[in-house]
C-alpha cells in the first residue's frame, strides 16, 4: 500500500514536470508578447505595462483575416476531396477486393514513409509547367496526392473489418455498387473518415514546405507558411514576432481544445495504425 | 506530427465465407458472375485516388531519381553525368555532413522520446485514470496540434541569450554556462534536437501510455507476489507487452529526425556555418539557392532510401513476435 501510495505521487509530480516543460515555451511566447515592441525581454517576467496592443498590431502586420481566409481556402481544397478519393479507393481494396488489390495497395503503401523533401524539386517544376506556381492549387493539388497513402491505407484498415454479409444483404435487396457504398458503406465508416477529417486538416493547415516552395506570396500559403514569412520580415522585433506566433497558432489551438477528445484518439490511432 | 509508417497486416480472411444455403437460394450462377464484374468494376472506385497519387507522387518519384543523374541548372539544358551526384553526396563533406546531423538527431528525436516517455508513461501507469492524467493527454498533444514552425520560433526565443534556459542556468548558480545555444558551433545541433524531443515526448509518453492500460494488471500484481522489482517488472512485463507501441514511437520518431525541415529552417537555417545542416534542408538550398537540381536531387534519392533502410528493420523485428 505504501509503496503504492508513494509510486502514486512520484507519477503525479512528473505528470505535472511534463506538462510544465511542455507549456513553458507557450507562456514565454505569450509573456514576451505583452513587452514593448523592439525591446529583448529577459526570460520570463510579467511586464510592468503590459502592452496588449501588441497582438492588434501583429494581427494586422500579418494580415492574419488573409491567411485565416487563405488557410481555410486550402483546407477545403484538400480534406473533402481526400476524404472522398481515399474512402472510394479504401472501399474497392478493402472491402470489392478487386483483382490485383494486393498490387495497388503496396504501391500506396510504398508512399507511406516518403519525406516531402524527396520529391520537392521535381514538383516545383511540375507545377510551374501546369501553370500553378504562387496559386493556392500548388499547395491543394500535391498536398491531396501526398496524403494518399496514407488516407487510403487508412480507409483500408476500416472497410477490411466489415463483414460480408452486410453486402451480400444489400445486394440481394438489389443495390448496384455505387448504392451500395453510399447508402450503405459510408454511413457506417463516419467515424473513420471523421478521425482522417481531423488528421489531413491538422496536416495541411500546419504544412510549411510545400507553402514556401510552391507559393511567394504569404497571402496564398497555409498558416504555418506564413509564419515563415512573418518570422523573416519581423525576425528582430521579438515582441511582435511572439504576438504574430500566437496569433497564428491559436485557430489550431482552438479547434483542438473544441475537439479534443476526438483530437486525441485520432492522432493515438493515427501513429498506431501508421 | 504523426508520421505514417508500414504497416503489414495482412488481409484478415482471404477466402469469403459464403454460407452454401445461402448461395443456393439466390440464383447462384447470377451473383457470382455480378461478384466478378464487381471485382473489375472496383476499379473504377481506385482510379481517381491512383490517378492524384500517380500526378503528384509517383512521378515526381521518378523525375527525382532521373534528375540525379543530370547536371542541370533548372533553366539550360541538362548534362547527363551517371553518378556524379551521388559521388558528390557521399564526398563533399558539407553534403555528407548532413547525413551525419540527421543520425545524430535521431538521439534526440527518437532515443531520449522513447526512453524517457517509456519512463514517465510506467511511472504514471497508476494514475492513468486520475483528473490530472486526463488533463494531461491534453496539455502533451499540444505540441503536435501546433505547427512546427511555432515550435522553432518558441524555442528560438527561449534558447537565446537572453532566454529562459540562460536565466535558469544563472539562478543554479552555472552562469558560465548560458550562451547563444542555437548559435554556438558546439551546441546548435543538440539544441535543435532539444527542441525536436520536446515536440514528440509527449507523443510517445501517451502512445506507451495506451499501450500500458492494455496490459492486463494482475500480471503486474503476479509480478508484484513474486518478489519482482520495479526494474525486473518493468523489463519483463512492461516492455515484453509494448513491442508494437515502441515500435510505433521508433518508427514515427526517426523518419521524423531524418526528414527534419521546418524546425532547422526556422530556428538555425542551417547555421552557424553548417553546423545544423540537415539533408531536408540542404535540398531545399541545392536546388532552389544553389540550382544544382542534380544533386540536390541525388541527395533526396539518399534520403529516401535511408527512411527505408531505417524504419523496414524497425517494423520486422518490433510486429514480427507481436502478431
Amino acid at each position: 500500500m505504501i509503496v503504492a501510495r508513494r509510486e502514486a505521487w512520484t507519477g503525479r509530480l512528473l505528470l505535472v514536470l511534463l506538462m510544465a516543460v511542455t507549456l513553458v515555451p507557450f507562456l514565454s511566447l505569450f509573456l514576451t508578447a505583452l513587452h514593448p515592441s523592439g525591446t529583448y525581454p529577459q526570460g520570463l517576467d510579467w511586464p510592468s505595462h503590459p502592452r496588449w496592443s501588441n497582438f492588434t498590431t501583429a494581427f494586422r502586420a500579418a494580415h492574419m483575416g488573409e491567411l485565416l481566409k487563405s488557410s481555410t481556402l486550402i483546407v477545403l481544397g484538400v480534406v473533402p476531396v481526400s476524404l472522398l478519393l481515399a474512402t472510394m479507393a479504401g472501399f474497392a481494396i478493402g472491402h470489392l477486393r478487386i483483382v490485383g488489390r494486393r498490387l495497388v495497395f503496396l504501391v500506396f503503401v510504398l508512399g507511406l514513409t516518403l519525406p516531402f523533401e524527396g520529391i520537392i524539386t521535381p514538383l516545383y517544376y511540375q507545377v510551374r509547367q501546369m501553370g500553378l506556381l504562387n496559386t493556392r492549387w500548388a499547395i491543394i493539388l500535391p498536398l491531396v496526392g501526398l496524403f494518399m497513402p496514407f488516407s487510403v491505407f487508412w480507409m483500408r484498415a476500416h472497410f477490411v473489418n466489415m463483414p460480408e454479409e452486410l453486402s451480400e444483404g444489400a445486394r440481394i435487396d438489389g443495390a448496384n455498387v455505387w448504392q451500395l457504398f453510399w447508402r450503405i458503406h459510408v454511413p457506417l465508416a463516419m467515424p473513420a473518415i471523421s478521425s482522417l477529417a481531423i488528421l489531413l486538416f491538422l496536416w495541411t493547415w500546419n504544412q510549411f514546405l510545400l507553402a514556401i516552395v510552391l507559393v511567394d506570396d504569404p497571402a496564398k500559403r497555409t498558416m504555418a507558411g506564413a509564419l515563415g514569412a512573418f518570422q523573416g520580415q519581423w525576425g528582430t522585433d521579438i515582441p511582435l514576432l511572439c504576438a504574430g506566433s500566437l496569433l497564428i497558432l491559436a485557430p489550431t489551438l482552438v479547434i483542438f481544445l473544441a475537439f479534443q477528445r476526438r483530437f486525441v484518439s485520432a492522432l493515438l490511432q493515427g501513429s498506431l495504425k501508421g | 506530427m504523426a508520421r505514417p509508417t508500414f504497416d503489414t497486416t495482412v488481409e484478415g480472411g482471404e477466402i469469403r465465407p459464403a454460407p452454401a444455403a445461402d448461395r443456393e437460394v439466390h440464383s447462384p450462377a447470377r451473383r457470382t458472375a455480378g461478384l466478378r464484374t464487381q471485382r473489375w468494376f472496383g476499379w473504377l472506385f481506385v482510379l481517381p485516388a491512383l490517378a492524384v497519387y500517380a500526378v503528384f507522387v509517383l512521378q515526381p518519384l521518378f523525375l527525382t531519381v532521373e534528375y540525379s543523374l543530370y547536371r542541370w541548372d533548372g533553366i539550360g539544358p541538362a548534362t547527363w553525368v551517371g553518378l556524379d551526384n551521388y559521388a558528390k553526396v557521399f564526398t563533399d563533406p558539407d553534403l555528407s555532413g548532413t547525413i551525419l546531423h540527421a543520425f545524430t538527431l535521431i538521439v534526440f528525436f527518437s532515443l531520449i522520446p522513447v526512453v524517457l516517455g517509456l519512463v514517465i508513461a510506467s511511472t504514471i501507469r497508476r494514475i492513468a485514470a486520475s483528473r490530472l492524467a486526463v488533463a494531461a493527454r491534453t496539455v502533451l498533444f499540444l505540441p503536435q496540434v501546433i505547427p512546427l514552425v511555432a515550435a522553432g520560433i518558441a524555442w528560438s526565443w527561449l534558447l537565446s541569450s537572453t532566454g529562459l534556459v540562460n536565466q535558469l542556468l544563472a539562478r543554479l548558480g552555472l552562469g558560465g554556462m548560458t550562451r547563444a545555444w542555437l548559435g554556438d558551433f558546439s551546441t546548435a545541433l543538440p539544441a535543435v534536437g532539444v527542441i525536436g524531443a520536446w515536440v514528440l515526448l509527449g507523443l510517445c509518453t501517451l502512445l506507451l501510455l495506451a499501450g500500458m492500460s492494455k496490459i492486463d494488471p494482475a500480471l503486474y500484481e503476479a509480478a508484484r507476489l513474486d518478489g519482482a522489482g520495479p526494474i525486473r517488472e518493468f523489463v519483463s512485463i512492461t516492455m515484453a507487452n509494448l513491442r508494437q507501441e515502441i515500435g510505433v514511437c521508433v518508427t514515427v520518431t526517426v523518419i521524423a529526425a531524418l526528414a527534419t525541415f521546418d524546425i532547422v529552417y526556422i530556428s538555425t537555417q542551417g547555421g552557424p556555418g553548417n553546423a545544423t545542416m540537415v539533408p531536408g534542408l540542404e535540398i531545399y538550398y541545392q536546388a532552389f539557392s544553389e540550382r544544382q537540381v542534380g544533386v540536390a536531387s541525388a541527395l533526396a534519392v539518399v534520403l529516401m532510401l535511408l527512411v527505408l533502410a531505417c524504419v523496414l528493420p524497425i517494423q520486422w523485428l518490433t510486429r514480427e513476435e507481436s502478431r
